[in-house]
């Protein structure tokens, strides 16, 4: 008795020693709870959403659409486009399905609000890298971003980094991914014009990149319209990506010269046709236009032959060549020859009905869709039957430089009546390809084969749907890796004509989104694009991006993507004069800078390390410096560099660009640069 | 009655022991319990304000451990900045640096009191009993030193009056409004001193007898 009574007194004691674990257990459970009720609203629809319809006109569809891109405040889209900027020099980024512009990314051009090459030595510096070679003393201000690609792994986009092309100048960009910025841009030494760029490899091994328009190689290099054939050449360049550094090295790069023909877009294989890529081409002709001294002009001349040249190439054997030092250096760029990748088997031509565009390979990477633009049909080889009949030597002849030529009938797997114009080809996960069809402005949705898909309605199309207006390229959500998701489709259309309220004669084109998720395709929301000439897009599964929300640490140099050793921090904050140059350590916080006064004298060269010092999300400080050309943006934790010759004498206020807080107008000060010579 | 004996009392005789094991058994593992848990609330949060605003779905919040603020302490003193109050990490430097030291120390002295048999072991557990209240006590102290002490100079000082923040529950600066909670070490130490009083009283009726046993008759 005595000893149960003994163990009841010691109960309590125990209570109380278990009371606090439950107090706060017990208390986080009850708010996670009230959470998730909110998260979770039943929907009741009142019968007042039918009104709302009546009034403003919308049908049952368009009811029915508005429900499926609507994102409530403070949700999130499933899926994030990257979208090239065309002209804007830039790549938009865009939630799916709402279609909201969630940012723009500077790239080959100023972004004043990201300090995109406004003032900071480190994107000035990045884009310096992309400047014309060889002295030729172009600083470029413009480019014509055409095809976004995103770093893959086993196939998959893994969200890491981004590649871009400016086809104007042949240059290709390396956006990481954790914030989102520009890291590189590499401008190709040889060749003046590309357009088969970015694309990736499977494990982002290489990043795709070939010339558009031939030109002499290197292209500074004279030579007339009558040597065309002989001096003017392509080439496909293979940039080696360092994943650990985020870079590209083009010391471990190699290219293939090509003949003259315009190369065109490329895809790189996968799964079985790993290690191969195709590029398609068109000008087989070698037409050298001349409508002014009476000759065809280039549209006709490029069009005389029935078929053009796809690229098959074998970059896995072609490194190989590479590294053996079969290639030639040609301005830091190794270069194989056309002769030695014909000899050892690295380039093997198929013919490609009507002026091709786009080639896409199938998730599984056994079949290669490409198509005419004045063709009717999307031409389907199969990786199988080229291996096939390259290993049994099955061709056809040889092009005038001896690339041999595949036997078509041997390698074609099935020609599919799509419609007039098709362009390009994205998937799904059920055996369906989408191919855009740019002449009679519809997206048309077709059929696979065995074995991706068996069925009697195999190589057909099923259904079609118009857009608006004239299609170029079409993304499927994840629609080019080994595994697509299907669910959305974005039809890119050139024109949008009447689609949105006049405003001026130059209209946005228009992103039109599609619903693919069920039997039919539906149109569900148009976007309009008021900058540039977007081109290509991917769009990856939203959860796949893992970017940083503040800079990792305090001084980050987004260039180095490391602490900045030179990068100011609170209590060092300091100038320093040494002979003419003064430099200056400051941090940045709400809602002031610290130095607020820096005075030098006109002639002084001036370095600023401005770091900003915050680590709350979004507390971002812009730096301009008035009449100096100066606006920087620094995000939390960012470390970034000025410098200028304070070669105008006056005052000039300095301030935070960025509404940072409720005295941000107060987050100012001068720069005081007194005058050499008082005035008399 | 040996020196010894006065002040560690009188030890517990063989054949009792055989006997009535639990009698000496619970008073001893009660107190152990006690230290333990007084040791265990080092490496755990006393005490959290959470300052709620709009700007800051999550809120922001700084835990305060017997050595050390965590959380958004940076943020926190960003705002603070405004009215005029020094960075958090000014406060208690002192305490700071010497608790873990002191909460070891007085663990010690419970662990001791096992051994004393005495009334004197009531004055080993003295520190660990008023141990929480001394932590809410210097807490209050500095609490009322940092927001009784604004710069006057700050960007908001007219703005914002001084002010006490609360030891527990809800108030009001400017537009946050803030939730004073006690963590899970404090709840531990107030246990602990709980069980001390339990322990003694135990500790009494199972050496009280004894004592009169030695110094009686």
């Amino acid at each position: 008795m005595t000893r149960i009574k003994r163990l009841l007194a010691l109960l309590p004691v125990f209570l109380l020693a278990i009371t606090p674990v439950c107090f706060t257990s017990c208390k986080n459970s009850g708010s996670e709870k009230e959470a998730g009720d909110q998260g979770t609203a039943a929907v009741d629809i009142p019968a007042s959403v039918e009104e709302i319809a009546v009034e403003r006109g919308l049908s049952p569809k368009d009811v029915i659409a508005a429900l499926k891109t609507y994102i409530p405040s403070g949700k999130y889209d499933d899926y994030v486009m990257f979208a090239s900027g065309g002209h804007s020099g830039q790549v938009f980024v865009i939630g799916v399905p709402s279609m909201r512009l969630l940012k723009t990314i500077g790239v080959f051009t100023p972004e004043p609000w990201q300090g995109w090459a406004t003032g900071s030595a480190e994107s000035q510096e990045i884009l310096s890298e992309g400047d014309m070679p060889r002295g030729i003393n172009k600083k470029l201000t413009w480019a014509d971003v055409h095809h976004p690609s995103l770093s893959e792994t086993n196939g998959d986009y893994d969200g890491q980094f981004l590649f871009v092309n400016d086809k104007a100048n042949a240059r290709v960009a390396v956006i990481d991914l954790r914030d989102f910025e520009t890291k590189q841009i590499i401008k190709n030494p040889n060749t003046i014009s590309d357009h088969g760029a970015s694309f990736v490899t499977p494990n982002t091994e290489y990043v795709i990149e070939t010339t558009q328009y031939s030109t002499p190689l290197p292209f500074d290099e004279y030579a007339g319209m009558d040597e065309y054939k002989e001096k003017y050449r392509g080439l496909a360049t293979f940039h080696k990506f360092d994943r650990e550094k985020g870079r590209i090295d083009e010391s471990q790069s190699f290219s293939i010269e090509l003949p003259p023909y315009w190369q065109d877009l490329c895809d790189a294989g996968k799964k079985v046709s790993d290690g191969w890529a195709f590029c398609n081409s068109i000008n087989s002709e070698m037409a050298t236009g001349g409508i002014n001294e009476g000759n065809p002009p280039y549209e006709a001349g490029i069009s005389q032959r029935e078929a053009d040249y796809l690229h098959v190439f074998n970059w896995r054997k072609a490194e190989q060549v590479f590294k053996e030092g079969k290639a030639k250096d040609l301005n830091g760029q190794y270069i194989i020859p056309l002769d030695t990748a014909i000899a050892e088997g690295l380039i093997y031509f198929m013919t490609i009905p009507k002026s091709p565009h786009g080639v896409d390979v199938s998730p599984n990477g056994n079949f290669i869709v490409a198509s005419g633009k004045l063709d009717t049909h999307a031409t389907v080889y199969s990786f199988e039957k080229i291996m096939d009949a390259i290993k049994n030597n099955k061709v056809e002849g040889k092009d005038p430089f001896g690339v041999p030529i595949l036997n078509f009938a041997d390698v074609m797997e099935k020609q599919v009546e799509i419609g007039l114009g098709p362009l390009h080809t994205q998937f799904d996960n059920e055996g369906n390809a989408y191919t855009s069809v740019f002449v009679e402005s519809t997206l048309a949705k077709w059929k696979l084969g065995p074995p991706d898909y068996d069925g009697p309605d195999a190589w057909t199309v099923v259904e079609k749907i118009p857009v608006q207006y004239n299609i170029g390229h079409v993304v499927c959500a994840e629609g080019d890796t080994v595994a697509p998701d299907g669910k959305y489709c974005v039809a890119l259309n050139k024109w949008s004509i009447d689609r949105f309220l006049p405003v001026g004669p130059l209209h946005p084109q228009n992103f039109q989104l599609i619903d693919i998720s069920g039997k039919n395709m539906q149109l569900l929301y148009d976007m309009p694009i008021g900058v540039g000439e977007p081109h290509y897009v991917q769009m990856v599964k939203a959860d796949k991006l893992k970017p940083w929300l503040v800079y990792p640490e305090v001084g980050f140099n987004p260039m180095t993507m490391s602490v900045d050793p030179e990068a100011a921090a609170i209590g060092n904050e300091r100038i320093v004069r040494n002979g003419d140059t003064v430099e200056v350590w400051m941090s940045v916080i709400r809602s002031h800078f610290n130095p607020e006064h820096i005075s030098v004298k006109e002639g002084d060269k001036v370095i600023m390390h401005l770091t900003n010092v915050e680590r709350a999300r979004d507390a971002t400080h812009g730096f301009a410096i008035d009449g100096y050309n100066v606006n920087l943006s620094l995000e939390p934790g960012e470390s970034s560099t000025v410098e200028f010759t304070a070669d105008k004498p006056g005052v000039f206020p300095f301030y935070c660009t960025e509404f940072c807080s409720a005295l941000h107008l107060e987050m100012m000060g001068y720069l005081l640069v007194q005058p050499t010579q008082p005035k008399s | 009655m040996k020196e010894n004996e006065l002040i560690f009392g009188p030890r517990i005789p063989k054949e009792l022991w055989e006997k009535e094991r639990k009698r000496f058994l619970i008073p001893s593992i009660v107190l152990v319990a006690a230290a333990v848990l007084l040791f265990i609330s080092i490496f755990l949060p006393y005490w959290k304000i959470t300052l709620i605003a709009p700007q800051y779905p999550q809120g922001l919040t700084a835990s305060m451990y017997v050595n050390r603020l965590t959380g958004d302490v940076q943020e926190i003193d960003g705002l603070n900045h405004y009215i005029g109050m020094k960075p958090l990490g000014e406060a208690a430097v002192l305490e700071r640096t010497l608790s873990i030291f002191i909460i070891i120390g007085i663990a010690l002295l419970i662990a001791g009191a096992v051994y004393v048999h005495s009334p004197f072991a009531l004055f080993l557990c003295i520190p660990a009993v008023m141990y929480p209240a001394f932590f809410l006590g210097d807490l209050y102290f500095w609490m009322r030193s940092f927001g009784m002490n604004l710069d006057k100079r700050a960007p908001l000082s007219g703005a914002i009056k001084p002010f006490v923040p609360p030891l527990l529950g809800e108030g009001k600066i400017a537009q946050f409004a803030t939730v004073a909670t006690w963590e899970v070490g404090l709840y531990m130490s107030i246990a602990a001193s709980v069980l001390i009083l339990v322990g003694l009283y135990f500790h009494r009726r199972a050496y009280k007898p004894l004592l009169i046993d030695s110094s009686g008759r």
